[in-house]
């Protein structure tokens, strides 16, 4: 079924009586040419993209829940290609660009939203940072300004500029940044990929990986086993259990990463806005929650759900950047797991493996990804090959100590990217 | 309407009150809910979708409804529930999402376009054209969106933070509450009950109950003053217990102000609390199911709870001819309540075709309602009955489907509750909270008698845990009604049944998402909106939960839930963040020169935690670039004075202290002599460099380590690392004395000159040659020498206690200035070390190894150390990094800007052609040019090419030579002379 | 949260600070191999339950601790000095 606002003013007229299921419920086949575990984001666009750019339909994606579950329905809806790092540079420019065409493609509103984003800076070395970043945007082809304190103050007012303990410098500022409907992402890749002929299968887990003389040959399912030519894990949140099946030890610590939303209220934010020195993001929704995070709780958790200490730090850099939100209550609040990497960056590659391939280390930047991350591993699972804006994901820069991409300059402690 | 003999509220004070610029008269213990009521004001509020007008439909703080708000300018609070506001004179509420009034909102036009505004209809539309996402639908939708209005002003109200400790945390001040209170504190234990509530008692307050043959209020204000009398009971009304966290963590947020227009003594508006129990018991109670039926959602209709709760607490009758829809007994509970208040009861509607019948009224069995009417508030139901429908007059309807325990607190960490046919509802999974008892309604016991014994039963089970022993306690005689129930949860029917009022979710929307397969529960929740409005799904979930099971023709344990998360009810950012605003929001550091600088008018500018001077203005100088240029000049010439005592500084004892240092940093300090000092590189594990900075040996077995200022916390923590984790047998300690020692660069020719005559013994090149360190006496004081230089002049730093420090920084200075020289600040240092190639955190960033910045040679090959193995793996030294440069403007444009790129001269600047970066620039008025460093690739072996610096950013396009970092001075005479 | 230090009792964890996996403990010989130092330096086992890991109590003691705790539920099961666990 084809969407449009004629479609919905036509069912509208006739009592909404002619929807019909936006994916099918199959029962599993014996055997796929491609299976992909894990039906959050990146593996419904990698099934998508499969059977949209490369003809590959004999495709499963394999869910232990409900599809679009994990962080795809529970991140901060950011959208952003601001990196400045090559190899995160390219690949975040080129995700920006599939989420420009992506309603259209998808024939689904996912309500992506280029309201802009603003990350401000406190001091002449932050600055420099910034404008580091800003030069590579855009000789990456991307947009980027960089805006003094008068400029930060005519889009954005309302910053505490009289008395914040670091002081308002300027702000990095992305007119293409902005948010989406998360779960529509999901929805939308979901939907594609079914009409494309794609199987997906909810409340199938995978409890097992078939290897047989160094190539994969299927898995184990809580629905029975499945044979697959080719078998690619997209399970963040899960990437080490669902690897361990494989014998692999991934660089990969999981963390949770808490975040909140407001009762709703009349438009106020309009932009994205991040507080380096509070490790605060916030932006308001279509809805009228402020949607709003921070910083890691620190602490290795599978658990989705934080602690205090964090919800505390990020309503602090809240009061500190924006008084005027002190009296938005916080109506929400949850946590995701974050796959984080010892550079912060992910990993898109063969395993060891015959046919078997790994996508994960999404650290806390998922989402944004998610257009990329199965357009590129879907080119690298269908061709063999690297995506020409993907090279550098690659899950042995670890051991080689070649082109590790580590934008936040920690080092190789998983929770400090 | 009110009503006589009925309510705790005191008639002796009332009280005026303005909603809606309307001025309204109460009473000293109403509600706005409960005195507008009793103003006869049923519309309240509008929906957020469909803008149909509403009234209350709960007594409690899960109000979807009326959303009103408080206050004007600063100390606006939209989104105020109407049902928990306390009025007090000069309450000014109104009402929100609504436009030009309440009573005429022209959104409600949504209203009438609902049949195109279904579940999820967004998803399929407003996708063309394109650009007009951004530029109309998205606008229009946000604009109709959102509840309230924040003022857009500064906040201005006081919030604050709290910590408290106890043995038990009792949540929940009913009867279960109370037991369980009653019983430990009797015990002995320390015990906080906390109430949302502004009056403790919950459903005793709020229905016609007796407990011990006395009215449930008395019998609760007996308990709550013996409570009130022990020391170890603290009483937290007007509390709410948000979330329950790790090792018995509780958030609670007390309101501590809103019920009074005067707060006095300073008290804060809202305390956000910490509570650490060593146990604690849940008897939150339950709260009431509304039932969907068509246009179940007009003002007038409410739960049948908060009838009785407008009754007997508030004596309010929200209708004088009242109607009475539901599934349990409690309908029978609720038409006694009336009558016995003088209020006629049209009908009763008892969906159970079994249930009493009565004489004092009409009760129609087997049936419900179908159907309302009344255009701003209700008029009359129709009732559907084997029989054929009837239409019915009333002003209101008091509704039941039974009750929902309170589990929410249970869910907070990761539990599900369990289905409980019997009550056809959730009940908490015991074990979920570690630590957490269930007790009373909130565990499915709803008869008071029921609440009473599991509050002493959970009591005693915790005191024996805590190992309390108590007397033990008689039950008081209450009421133990059975509670029977048939499931009621949506009246089958055409129009639109609301199941979640305020997003206007309807049964329709629910059936619509499992029709379009939907059927995971959360994916209904996220597709119809349901449960994400400010009650969170409390007065809709589980109706939600059974028309989706029934829907896709599951069971509802099958069917699963949504998950309940924290905060219980929501909680302002300012209470979370409470303390945070400007200053407050993190730890200023000062050195003991700040006031001297500041009195000099020097800008300080943050450096981390710290304050430091920009530079020290002189008279006649209008930019900063003119103090700059001349505090470089001056250290240059003559002699210059710098606080750098915010550099960490780790003392380091022990007869392994050397071997440590070793292990630590790259290059050797055991061969380090006593009396001198070494620069030292430290690496990560993983090979990258950490730190930098210069260690001096004080004695055999005594170290001073100096770090960067930002990075003196962390390492600090990894050298306790590396001592306690992997070499525990060394014998060795450390000690952070960052703060312990003011320190003073004295920089320049004349550095010496000046330190002759201020040291009690003076110094010669002999004594103090170039890297040397040692005690000093400073006019009488014992201190520390230093000669090291981070600006290639003749310099050292001098240290003394930190007691002594203000006065030494006025000494220094103007022994300086009798020497040509004096002060300077961040901007000079900076200058003068960009000139020397020094580097800082701009070039060891975290992503840097000894070799991009040209210290490979440092990483001794005579010994392991931290960060070596991986430091020689292939990726950290081979051909084509990002190494260390100097660069000089050479073509028409003059201008150096950190953060620019660098590419070939003829490159195209764009991303493939990257070929570095540049990371400090100054004006160097010693050369009279700009001057760079920069990461450039193969950079070193590139000296003398030319290459291009663009920074799209500014619009600057600079030919750049490349140079030997170390622009003055490479020979390093100055620093020897 | 609330994590037990072996010096001081049980205390909040805003006094602590947490660095990963206690296989930070078990540092190779420089010639252990390149497989070896990735396995110390950038894998994990990251478990789903019960895991060893660092923590420094840095607001108090200053004492490296191994914290035995469950990722899944948080349970705190244990602590003990990282000196003694080394040692």
């Amino acid at each position: 079924m084809r969407f449009s606002g004629l479609r919905v003013f036509r069912e509208g007229l006739t009592g909404n009586k002619g929807w019909t299921p936006h994916w099918r419920d199959p029962e599993p086949k014996a055997e796929y040419d491609i299976v992909i575990i894990g039906g959050g984001g990146h593996g419904l666009s990698t099934a998508y993209y499969l059977a949209k750019e490369h003809g590959l339909t004999n495709v499963a994606v394999l869910e232990k829940g409900y599809i679009g579950g994990g962080n795809v329905g529970r991140n901060t809806t950011i959208v952003r290609a601001n990196y400045f790092l090559p190899g995160n540079s390219e690949f975040y420019s080129h995700s920006l660009r599939l989420w420009e065409g992506l309603e259209e493609d998808l024939n689904y509103n996912v309500m992506h939203s280029q309201r802009g984003i603003i990350n401000l800076f406190h001091s002449d070395g932050q600055r420099d940072a910034a404008a580091r970043r800003g030069n590579m945007m855009i000789s990456q082809g991307d947009d980027a300004i960089l805006l003094d304190r008068d400029g930060l103050r005519a889009m954005v007012p309302y910053l505490n500029f009289d008395d914040l303990r670091f002081p308002l410098y300027g702000g990095l500022y992305h007119p293409r940044g902005g948010t989406a409907r998360h779960d529509a992402v999901a929805w939308g890749y979901a939907r594609g990929a079914d009409q494309r002929g794609v199987d997906l299968i909810q409340n199938c887990e995978v409890t097992g990986i078939d290897i047989e003389n160094g190539a994969v040959r299927g898995v184990q399912t809580t629905r029975g086993p499945i044979r697959a030519k080719k078998v690619a894990m997209v399970a963040a949140g899960r990437s080490g259990q669902v690897a361990a099946m494989a014998g692999m030890r991934l660089p990969v610590e999981s963390h949770v990463l808490q975040a909140f939303v407001t009762e709703g209220l009349k438009p106020c934010i309009d932009q994205v806005i991040t507080f380096g020195m509070g490790h605060f993001y916030i932006s308001q929704s279509d809805k009228g929650g402020l949607v709003f995070g921070g910083d890691l709780d620190f602490y290795a958790s599978y658990a989705a759900r934080g602690n205090l200490p964090t919800v505390e730090n990020v309503m602090e850099a809240g009061m500190a950047l924006m008084p005027m939100i002190g009296k938005a209550r916080v109506l929400r609040s949850w946590g995701g797991i974050m796959d984080m990497t010892p550079d912060g960056s992910p990993i898109i590659d063969h395993t060891g493996i015959t046919g078997l391939y790994l996508n994960c280390g999404w650290n806390y930047g998922g989402f944004k990804a998610v257009p990329g991350s199965g357009n590129v591993f879907a080119h690298l699972i269908a061709t063999g090959d690297y995506h020409e804006n993907a090279t550098g994901f690659r899950l042995d820069r670890f051991r080689s100590g070649q082109g590790i991409i580590d934008e936040e300059g920690t080092g190789s402690q998983h929770n400090l990217h | 309407m009110r009503v006589g003999g009925k309510g705790l509220i005191d008639r002796t004070d009332p009280v005026s009150f303005v909603f809606d610029g309307v001025t309204y008269s109460g009473f000293q213990g109403d509600t706005l809910a409960s005195a507008l009521l009793a103003n006869g004001v049923r519309l309240m509020g509008r929906s957020f979708k469909y803008h149909r007008p509403r009234g209350v439909l709960t007594a409690g703080s899960e109000e979807p409804n009326a959303l009103v708000t408080v206050g004007a300018g600063a100390a606006q609070e939209p989104n105020v529930r109407a049902t928990m506001q306390e009025i007090y004179p000069g309450l000014v509420a109104r009402s929100q999402n609504r436009w030009p009034s309440l009573s005429l909102d022209l959104m409600a036009v949504n209203d009438l376009a609902s049949p195109f505004l279904g579940a999820g209809f967004y998803y399929k539309t407003f996708m063309w054209p394109k650009s007009f996402w951004e530029k109309l639908y998205e606008p229009v939708i946000r604009r109709a969106a959102g509840l309230g209005a924040l003022s857009g002003a500064d906040n201005a109200d006081t919030y604050e933070s709290a910590y408290a400790f106890c043995d038990l945390l009792v949540i929940g001040a009913g009867p279960a509450g109370l037991m369980a209170a009653l019983q430990a504190a009797r015990a002995g234990a320390d015990v906080i009950l906390a109430d949302e509530n502004s009056r403790m008692g919950g459903r005793l307050l709020a229905e016609s109950f007796e407990v011990d043959g006395k009215p449930g209020p008395v019998w609760v204000d007996a308990v709550l003053a013996e409570l009130g009398a022990l020391d170890n009971v603290r009483l937290m009304s007007r509390t709410t217990i948000a979330g329950a966290y790790d090792q018995g963590t509780y958030a609670a947020l007390e309101r501590v102000g809103h019920h009074s227009g005067r707060r006095t003594g300073g008290a804060p508006l809202e305390t956000y609390w910490r509570i650490v129990a060593k146990r604690s018991i849940l008897a939150a109670g339950a709260l009431e199911r509304p039932v969907a039926f068509r246009n179940n959602d007009r003002p007038g209709i409410m739960t049948a709870g908060a009838v009785r709760a407008y009754l007997n607490r508030w004596g309010v009758s929200p209708g004088r001819n009242v109607t009475v829809f539901g599934n349990t007994d409690d309908i029978h509970r609720t038409a006694r309540d009336l009558l016995d208040a003088g209020i006629h009861v049209a009908a009763v509607i008892d969906s159970r075709h079994d249930g009493p019948l009565s004489d004092d009224y009409p009760v129609l069995r087997g049936a419900h309602v179908c159907d309302s009417s009344g255009r701003k508030g209700l008029e009359a139901i129709t009732v559907r009955r084997a029989s054929g429908e009837e239409r019915i007059q009333t002003d209101c309807l008091a509704m039941t489907g039974g009750w929902n325990p309170s589990v929410h607190l249970t869910c907070h960490m990761n539990g599900r509750p369990t289905w409980q046919r019997e009550i056809e509802a959730f009940v908490p999974t015991p074990g979920a909270v570690p630590g957490m008892i269930a007790a009373g309604a909130c565990n499915g016991a709803f008869s008071t008698a029921a609440c009473l014994r599991q509050g002493a039963t959970a009591a005693e089970e915790t005191l024996t845990e805590l190992g309390f022993s108590g007397p033990e306690m008689a039950i008081p005689r209450a009421e133990d009604a059975p509670y029977v129930i048939t499931p009621l949860w949506a009246v089958p029917g055409k129009g639109r049944a609301w199941l979640d009022f305020q997003n206007d979710v309807t049964v329709k929307d629910v059936k619509q998402a499992a029709t379009e397969n939907f059927r995971s529960v959360e994916h209904m929740k996220r597709y119809t909106t349901q449960g994400m409005a400010t009650d969170q799904g409390k007065n809709s979930n589980v109706a939600a939960l059974a028309v989706l099971a029934d829907a896709t023709g599951r069971g509802i344990p099958e069917t699963g839930t949504t998950t309940f998360r924290p905060p219980y009810a929501p909680i302002a950012i300012a209470a979370l963040g409470a303390g945070a605003e400007g200053q407050g929001f993190r730890p200023q550091r000062f050195t003991t020169s700040h006031s001297a600088s500041v009195n000099r008018g020097a800008p300080m500018v943050e450096a981390g935690l710290w304050y430091r001077p920009s530079y020290f203005p002189e008279a006649g100088e209008t930019t900063w670039r003119q103090s700059c240029d001349r505090e470089v000049t001056m250290v240059r010439e003559a002699v210059g004075i710098c606080d750098v005592s915010t550099l960490g500084k780790i003392d380091i004892q022990g007869p392994d202290a050397a071997e440590v240092l070793d292990f630590v940093y790259c290059n050797m300090f055991s061969s380090l002599k006593v009396g001198r000092v070494r620069y030292g590189l430290m690496l990560r594990e993983d090979g990258f460099v950490m730190d930098d900075g210069t260690t001096a040996r004080l004695a055999d077995t005594h170290y001073l380590m100096t770090t960067t200022t930002a990075a003196a916390g962390d390492v600090m923590k990894h050298l306790e690392f590396v001592h306690q984790g992997l070499r525990p047998e060394l014998d060795v300690s450390f000690t952070s004395v960052t703060e312990h020692w003011a320190q003073f660069a004295v920089a320049g020719p004349k550095s010496r000159d000046l330190l002759n005559g201020l040291l009690d013994h003076p110094i010669d090149d002999e004594s103090w040659p170039f890297m040397a360190c040692g005690p000093v006496t400073v006019m009488g004081v014992q201190g520390r020498l230093f000669r090291i230089s981070f600006s290639g002049e003749h310099a050292y730093e001098i240290a003394v206690p930190a007691r002594y420090g203000a006065s030494l920084f006025d000494i220094l200075a103007e022994k300086a200035a009798a020497l040509g020289g004096g002060l300077y600040g961040m901007e000079a240092l900076n200058v003068l070390r960009i000139e020397k190639g020094f580097i800082t955190h701009a070039e060891i960033h975290g992503r840097t190894t000894a070799y991009d910045i040209g210290m490979g040679r440092m990483v001794s090959q005579k010994k392991d150390c931290i960060g070596k193995t991986m430091s020689e793996r292939p990726g950290l030294e081979q051909p084509g990094r990002e190494r260390l440069v100097g660069l000089k403007p050479i073509g028409e444009s003059r201008q150096l800007l950190a953060g620019a790129h660098l590419y070939d001269e003829a490159a195209e600047p764009v991303r493939v052609n990257d070929q570095g970066y540049v990371t400090s620039v100054c004006f160097s008025p010693t050369l009279g040019s700009m001057l760079g460093l920069a990461f450039l690739a193969d950079g070193p072996d590139r000296h003398g090419e030319v290459v291009k610096m663009v920074d799209h950013l500014r619009g600057v396009t600079t030919l750049c030579e490349v140079v030997n970092p170390v622009f003055f001075d490479p020979e390093g005479g100055r620093v020897r002379g | 949260m609330r994590i037990s230090c072996p010096h001081c009792g049980e205390r909040d964890r805003r006094e602590f600070y947490y660095r990963g996996a206690a296989v930070d403990l078990e540092r190779p010989a420089p010639d252990a191999g390149e497989a070896a130092w990735d396995d110390f330096v950038y894998l994990r086992d990251n478990p789903a339950g019960v895991t060893r890991e660092l923590w420094y109590h840095e607001g108090g003691c200053g004492a490296w601790i191994v914290v035995t705790r469950d990722t899944v539920t948080h349970d705190m099961l244990g602590s003990e000095l990282a000196s003694e666990v080394s040692a």
